[in-house]
């Protein structure tokens, strides 16, 4: 994508807005002043070293963890104890998992369908249209009907995707997507996000693939012990990193 | 030996079929009987054994036995056999108890229609499933009416309860009735409710902590105290109630064990897919840690169904109370073994068809993760 295409899908609209946001794990500072704000159709990377946060920081955006301080506001509606809201935002954000994390005693179709049906009511003959659809987005209509543990890894990452969209959500948030795939199925795994970027989606991705972030991001951004320590457009990250701990890292994962 | 070997062109091999050792009965008596000295020694024994026990068991209980005869010494007259007469002058008594011949016909219905009820919920391809469920639904209060009378039909006390439809009776509401109980004092021990988290953790304790046969006590004695004077409270209802306390905290502790064995990622995918807490435990969570738990849950009705003996203690005449109370007639005094063998064999065919459900449930469950 070019840089122009890239920023063409964004808008001016604000889709997630982190203020000030502190967590800590016990005694342990996990998030630090985090600062971040999103707008509808922008995609950004996320980066760092192992145990930097970036899981941390994503699973607070749909309160799968609960941050301590700060605010979050996620269309608009900001994230407290209220378990109307939180749901809310969960029906509007997806989330895709390092280890898929699909339901294993349901068909890959179920699996789509159960909460279009359960939470957005929608009729199950609908649900399925919907679903069939999107197993078509990723290339695994063949695949409906089959269960969970009979798919490879690509497949079950490709129907976790599928079961995230068929929520229509409005963000998509990525943690680590291909880092438990083998090698061979990275790329079908990517291909499919690189799609969904084009189609203006909303996304957020932890991710190491840097061939991915400068291929769609608008904004990288690296976290190093619970910081953001630098944020950029992907050109300028890669190619003037400021920030030495940026710098090491980067010479770190590029070397293979 | 050396076998000629037919040569093929590379490529071409054909599937051929294995060598004949290799395959049907005497490969497997082989590999199963006589694969090593141990196991020689062991068939040796087991035939030995078989031999000793079998055919004399064959011959008391087939070949010399007696079914006709009015009292035991008539039988005895005729041989040193089994008196199975003892079974048919009593198996009225040992169905039913002592509950009215002439309503016989209500303890039938309801225990054909058990099964009626219990088609859709065990097996899925039945045929009409989605109504049956709702007569699934409503056969507690049929059977309730049907045996116990009212709504214009001849009341009948639980006092009058006996045999295996006591069994039954006992077995079916503690298995029906324990199983909810279980899995919400399991949710409710898990919970981060405080109060939920206690009451559950008291109730589980206390119930595993102490013998069945002292809350049957509790049961029949006790609870008069703290009730009202003057307060009709039936016996039967509150052994019902015991036993199903009783399952309830054991199975409450299986289910936990099942649910502390599925991945947080499972929980966390239900959670993101903004499905509540009650959605996500009754279509994600609860099915497969209740798919875990299986064997164990079965182990539990299992063993519910056989300690429904105990209400012996308590004055309920199951079958182990007819079985005493026919020993005690002196036309049939000392025919113990015969009637235990009949009790054993009701007890296990019921077990035995549990255990075997829970298998093809567990291989209909399998889905290959
Ligand atoms: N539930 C928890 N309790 C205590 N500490 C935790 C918990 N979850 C994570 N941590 C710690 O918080 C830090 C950040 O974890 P996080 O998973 O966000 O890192 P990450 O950047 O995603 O790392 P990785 O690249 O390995 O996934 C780590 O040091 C981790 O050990
Ligand atoms: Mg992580």
């Amino acid at each position: 994508m070019s840089a122009q295409e890239k920023s063409m899908s964004v808008s001016d609209e604000m889709m997630i807005e982190m203020n000030g946001v502190h967590k800590w794990y016990g005694q342990f500072h996990v998030l630090k002043n985090i600062n971040l704000t999103v707008k509808r159709g922008e995609r950004i990377v996320i980066c760092g070293p192992s145990g930097s946060g970036k899981s941390t920081l994503i699973r607070c955006i749909n309160r799968l963890e609960e941050h301590q301080q700060g605010e979050i506001i996620v269309e608009g509606t900001e994230l407290t104890g209220n378990l109307k809201h939180i749901e809310q935002i969960r029906r509007e954000v997806g989330m895709v998992f390092q280890h898929f994390n699909l339901f294993p005693h349901l068909t890959v179709m179920e699996n789509c369908t159960l909460a279009p049906i359960w939470v957005r009511h929608m009729p199950k003959q609908e649900a399925e249209e919907v679903a069939m659809n999107y197993l078509r987005q990723v290339q695994i209509p063949e695949q409906a009907e089959k269960f969970p543990g009979q798919l490879s890894g690509g497949q079950q990452q490709r129907a976790a995707i599928a079961r995230s969209l068929c929520m229509r959500p409005k963000v998509m948030l990525f943690d680590e997507p291909t880092s438990a795939l083998d090698p061979e199925m990275i790329k079908e795994v990517l291909d499919i996000m690189i799609e969904l970027a084009r189609d203006g989606m909303t996304m957020i991705c932890v991710t190491h693939e840097m061939g991915f972030a400068k291929t769609v991001a608008n904004r990288v951004i690296f976290m190093d012990d619970g910081e953001i320590i630098e944020q950029n457009e992907p050109e300028e990250f890669f190619a003037n990193p400021k920030n030495e701990r940026t710098q090491l890292f980067l010479s770190q994962i590029l070397q293979h | 030996m050396k076998t000629v070997q037919q040569q093929y062109e590379v490529g071409r091999h054909p599937d051929l079929p294995p060598p004949l050792v290799e395959r049907g009965v005497v490969k497997w008596v082989r590999d199963n009987f006589f694969s090593d000295a141990t196991s020689i020694v062991l068939t040796a024994v087991a035939l030995y054994f078989l031999y000793k026990v079998v055919p004399p068991f064959v011959e008391w209980a087939f070949v010399d036995a007696v079914w006709n005869a009015d009292h035991r010494n008539e039988c005895r007259a005729r041989g040193e056999g089994a008196c199975w007469a003892v079974l048919r002058a009593r198996i009225a008594q040992f169905t039913y108890g002592y509950y009215p011949a002439h309503l016989y016909w209500r303890v039938n219905t309801a225990f054909v229609l058990l099964f009626v009820a219990l088609a859709p919920l065990l097996f899925e391809h039945v045929p009409g499933r989605r109504y049956l469920l709702w007569f699934s639904l409503a056969y507690p209060v049929l059977a309730f009416f049907l045996l116990w009378g009212g709504l214009g039909l001849e009341p009948v006390e639980s006092a009058k309860f006996g045999g295996f439809l006591l069994t039954i009776v006992i077995g079916v509401t503690g298995i029906v009735g324990s199983l909810p109980l279980g899995i919400l004092l399991a949710l409710g021990r898990r919970s981060r409710l405080l109060i939920v988290h206690t009451i559950s953790m008291v109730f589980i304790e206390f119930v595993r902590g102490v013998p069945l046969i002292t809350l049957l006590f509790i049961a029949s004695t006790l609870l008069n105290y703290f009730l009202p004077p003057g307060t009709y409270f039936d016996l039967l209802l509150r052994v019902l109630i015991m036993v199903t306390l009783f399952a309830s905290a054991y199975l409450a502790e299986v289910i936990r064990g099942g649910l502390a064995g599925i991945p947080k990622g499972q929980f966390e995918a239900a959670d993101s897919l903004g499905l509540g807490y009650w959605k996500s435990m009754r279509l994600i969570i609860l099915p497969q840690a209740l798919h875990i738990s299986i064997p164990n849950i079965v182990n539990t009705f299992i063993s519910l169904y056989k300690d429904t003996t105990l209400v012996v203690i308590v004055g309920l005449a199951d079958p182990l109370g007819i079985s005493r109370a026919t020993l005690a007639d002196s036309k049939w005094q000392g025919l113990s073994t015969e009637i235990y063998i009949a009790i054993a064999v009701f007890f296990f065919v019921s077990c035995f068809a549990m255990s075997r459900y829970s298998l093809y449930l567990e291989k209909k469950l399998h889905t290959g993760h």
